[in-house]
């Protein structure tokens, strides 16, 4: 069990260490970048996004036609998060809000920091005291 | 050995870089059984480290350390990347953003982002406050209200066709288009 542990946290560190290697390459992590996709002004932003969710919806159509398991030999679980429209919604709409202004969205928030931006260092507490203050007035606010 | 490092320096055009991050939704489940995402990490840093009775953050945050280390992962990728990556970046944006950009007095182009808005001079003033602090705050807010953000929702729950996330993308763009078409002028203003 604790073997296992930890060639499962080496490999998603492996996989972290990657991903933010293609968010910076692929500009992304660009502030200016997302300012024109939300000006529809480039088919970079929307051609990456496109693309990774046709290769993530035909890599889950494999691993369900040939009921594929995990390394540890488990049945995949797919688990589609559960559909509650007001907070999808409105909640969608705040965090849009904040991934236009910073240029940014949590993954690559990461990367800036380790790229040399340590202003966003700010940003990221931001976000975790955000996550915090949703925390405590969850139960206040609809759903 | 140059000729690898200028090539390597190139940047990932979209039809590289993005079925690449798609493979990220087989490969999260593949190895662990776990669901492609990034946003939740913010909730299990406030379970681990911040004192608080909130059934919201009253889990086995133990249960998620692999998602510390796919996030520490991302840290270290942007580290790295400064190793193969030009001496600055100079995206090259479409005419009509550059133009729109200088337009709202953005006139440094250079890097990853603006340098006129982010640095640390800006912190104790209402720019920054704007930009860092309240920009932080609505992600953070947003994507744990949302359930999920770019990553958990647009492609790993799109990937699976579910509804919950197609309402969230939509909102992410009418957030995006909000903040960009009604607000990003004054607030480069200020």
């Amino acid at each position: 069990m604790k073997k296992s542990n930890t060639f499962v946290n080496i490999s998603y560190l492996i996989l972290g260490i990657l991903f933010g290697i293609i968010l910076i390459k692929s500009e992304v992590v660009s502030w200016f970048r997302i300012q024109e996709m939300f000006r529809f002004q480039s088919f970079h932003m929307y051609g990456i996004i496109g693309s990774a969710i046709f290769v993530g919806f035909i890599s889950i159509q494999l691993l369900k036609k040939f009921d594929i398991k995990t390394l540890q030999g488990e049945k995949i679980i797919f688990k589609p998060k559960p559909l509650k429209w007001k907070s999808n919604l409105f909640g969608g709409i705040l965090f849009g809000l904040g991934w236009a202004i910073v240029g940014a969205c949590p993954g690559p928030l990461y990367a800036l920091i380790g790229n040399g931006n340590s202003i966003i260092l700010v940003v990221l507490l931001s976000a975790i005291f955000g996550t915090l203050f949703y925390g405590i007035v969850k139960e206040k606010i609809p759903h | 050995m140059e000729e690898i490092i200028t090539y390597l320096k190139q940047p990932l055009p979209w039809y590289i870089a993005g079925p690449l991050i798609g493979l990220f939704v087989p490969l999260f489940l593949i190895i662990g059984n776990k669901s492609f995402g990034i946003s939740s990490t913010l909730r299990h840093f406030c379970s681990a480290c911040i004192p608080i009775k909130k059934s919201y953050f009253s889990y086995n945050w133990k249960e998620e350390i692999w998602s510390f280390f796919f996030v520490g992962g991302i840290f270290i990728g942007g580290y790295l990347t400064t190793f193969i990556q030009p001496e600055e970046f100079n995206i090259n944006l479409s005419s009509i953003t550059v133009a729109k950009l200088k337009e709202l007095g953005i006139t440094n182009l250079e890097g990853l982002l603006p340098k006129e808005i982010f640095n640390w001079g800006n912190l104790f003033s209402i720019k920054g406050l704007l930009f860092f602090i309240s920009g932080g705050f609505l992600i953070g807010f947003g994507t744990r209200y949302a359930n999920g953000c770019t990553s958990g929702h647009s492609i790993m729950g799109l990937s699976l066709l579910n509804p919950a996330s197609l309402i969230a993308t939509i909102g992410f763009f009418i957030g995006g288009l909000i903040s960009t078409h009604l607000f990003m002028a004054y607030l480069i203003s200020l």
